[in-house]
């Protein structure tokens, strides 16, 4: 855990809302090892989608540094980081965000296209994939057809089947029940346990955050003190 | 899954939607076929290549007759092997049924048409019998006419001496095409050309046309120019196309097909812009969610504006091959239909054509969804922004 998976240097972020500007993010620093399975918590509006984006390549910051798995992406261009999300990052929404008119393996297929694995090769990845998050059972299903646990575990395994070095998560369990979101939390611990994931975990729910290794909070846009877990 | 199948996928998100838009796709492509195939038929009229017939007509109208006394001149053009010539009955069978009746010279329409086959046997019992008929095998076989019968066939336009509009006539042969195409065009009735001049009250010694057989298929332009200053400022003004473009000058007298054609597609595609382009529209519009996603995965802008482009040519292909077979169909049954008089089979041309405006199309409805696609903030679109 001495290497460091991601490093944010001195980030700022400013919205642009019609002629306002809207700093959500003020100088932050922070460090997170590789192999680490941090919790971030924090008020609404506080930034913690915002960072969480900046980790995962979606955004870039207006100013400072964003290094992640040895690479700069803060200045990276779009179609370059585009690539490089493909190879690094594994996202999971609050919402799913499945292809409805995929099928479960479909969805997990899907990244796998950016690749240049035969159909063959596709297909069984993707059922290793939907294995390794128990739903082997479901391949076939369409997302319509799944609850709202079962969705998220092919998200899961969506994000993991091109095999990344760091999921990002925001509100993983936002939309579940406690029963469902306790698996799925336990199965992100398998993840980062047993498969040397990094994780990041955006959650509001403290017993969520008991999973992680550690928890970071987050307020106005600043991290207050570390809590371990 | 593959590429294709995802973009398939998406395609059929709203079947019913995509399913009507298709439908309207496929309509305005078997009409683009249709219509373009006559226009072509029309237009294609003037190459005289490779005609190996000419029919020569009053210069004003095909009604109006010329003189027989014209046969010897005709002849006499370089590059005429032979000449024949044919009178239009007006032919009535049984009550109203119109039929096409041609009084000819046997033996001159014989040399003339060698396409048409009958046993010589007939053919000389046809130029022998003053009141001979033959009949073409389609039309024979329609009405049940059998050789040796008497058949009453009167005429809307010409009565006999006697003032009467009832003809009959001997039927001494009917005769067949000698191959696919021609055994479709045996739908007329030929009689004598003798006895009609004789027999008839109002016309003597004249024909509406005449039918050149050339000696080189390469003379046809030559004699074309040769025939018609022949009888320049005559009183017989005359006007020689070739056998293809003598069918269609019936059709051409409705007005400028071409243009028809043009302004009928320019409407039925403008309005399939609309429709097909609202489509597109609406599909990219509500799964702007889902775009983001795909770039989150790592699809660059341009490989989404590549699957909205992509999604928008296979509705268009979809549709619009299906049009075009379906155009080809109708065309062949219309054929059918005519006995060959309109071969309206769609011709490489319009397939290409068709194909380049399915191209052309994908890329006037697909691209302005997809650039917006392309242009997508992930973040924006993931909040719904
Ligand atoms: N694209 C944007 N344009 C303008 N303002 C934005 C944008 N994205 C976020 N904001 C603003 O930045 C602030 C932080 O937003 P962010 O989504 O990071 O908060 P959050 O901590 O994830 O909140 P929540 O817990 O509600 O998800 C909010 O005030 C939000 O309105
Ligand atoms: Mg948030």
């Amino acid at each position: 855990m001495s290497e460091s998976m991601v490093q944010v240097t001195n980030v700022t972020k400013i919205y642009e809302r019609g002629t306002q500007q809207v700093e959500v993010l003020h100088g932050l620093t922070l460090q997170i090892p590789r192999g680490d399975f941090v919790a971030l918590m924090g008020p609404s509006g506080s930034g913690k989608t915002t960072l969480l984006n900046l980790i995962g390549g979606l955004d870039q910051p207006t100013s400072g540094e964003v290094w992640v798995g040895g690479s700069r992406i803060d200045r990276m261009p779009s179609g370059q980081l585009a690539a490089w999300r493909a190879r690094n990052v594994g996202f999971v929404f609050q919402f799913y965000n499945l292809i409805p008119v995929l099928t479960a393996e479909g969805n997990v297929e899907l990244p796998l296209l950016l690749t240049k694995l035969s159909a063959a090769q596709r297909r069984k990845n993707a059922a290793v994939a939907l294995q390794v998050v128990g739903l082997a059972d479901r391949a076939g299903h369409k997302p319509s057809e799944l609850s709202g646990g079962q969705e998220q575990r092919v998200a899961i395994a969506r994000a993991l089947v091109s095999d990344p070095q760091i999921l990002v998560c925001d509100e993983p369990t936002g939309d579940l029940d406690r029963k469902t979101a306790d698996d799925i939390l336990g199965l992100l611990q398998v993840l980062n346990r047993d498969h040397g994931k990094t994780i990041v975990m955006v959650t509001h729910d403290p017993k969520a955050a008991e999973f992680a290794r550690r928890t970071l909070h987050l307020e106005k846009g600043q991290l207050l003190e570390q809590s371990a877990a | 899954m593959t590429k294709t199948g995802f973009v398939i996928a998406n395609l059929f998100r709203k079947r019913t939607r995509t399913i009507l838009t298709l439908l309207s796709v496929t309509m305005a492509f078997l009409l683009f076929g249709l219509l373009q195939s006559v226009n072509y038929l029309f237009s294609a009229g003037a190459d005289a290549l490779g005609a190996t017939r000419l029919m020569t007509q009053a210069r004003v109208s095909f009604t109006q007759s010329l003189p027989l006394s014209m046969v010897p001149k005709l002849e006499s053009v370089p590059g005429v092997a032979r000449v024949a010539y044919s009178q239009w009955f007006g032919g009535i069978w049984q009550d109203n049924t119109p039929v096409f009746v041609f009084s000819v010279d046997p033996a001159r329409y014989h040399d003339v048409y060698p396409e048409y086959v009958m046993p010589e046997a007939q053919w000389r019992e046809f130029a022998r019998t003053r009141t001979a008929m033959v009949a073409g095998r389609q039309i024979a076989d329609k009405y049940g006419w059998k050789v040796g019968q008497h058949i009453p066939i009167s005429s809307n336009i010409y009565p006999q001496k006697n003032g009467s509009k009832a003809w009959a006539f001997d039927l001494v042969g009917i005769f067949d095409g000698k191959d696919e195409d021609w055994k479709k065009r045996t739908n007329q009735v030929l009689i004598n050309h003798d006895y009609f001049d004789e027999a008839n009250q109002f016309v003597k010694g004249r024909t509406n046309f005449y039918i050149l057989r050339l000696t080189d298929a390469d003379k046809a332009q030559s004699v074309i120019r040769t025939v018609d200053a022949m009888f320049e400022n005559s009183l017989d003004e005359t006007k020689t196309q070739t056998e293809k473009e003598f069918n269609l000058s019936f059709v051409k007298q409705l007005g400028d097909i071409g243009l028809i054609v043009r302004w009928i597609l320019f409407a039925v595609f403008f309005t399939l812009l609309l429709v097909v382009g609202n489509t597109m529209a609406q599909s990219v519009r509500e799964r702007i969610p889902e775009l983001a996603v795909l770039k989150t995965l790592g699809f660059s802008d341009g490989a989404v504006l590549g699957f909205v482009i992509a999604e928008a040519f296979a509705l268009c292909a979809l549709g619009g091959l299906v049009g075009l077979v379906l155009a080809s169909l109708a065309g062949a049954a219309l054929e059918k239909g005519t006995g060959g008089q309109f071969a309206l089979h769609l011709s490489g041309w319009v397939w290409l054509l068709g194909l380049i405006t399915i191209v052309l199309m994908s890329l006037a409805v697909g691209l302005l969804p997809g650039l917006r696609a392309q242009r997508l903030r992930i973040v924006d679109a993931l909040a719904g922004r």
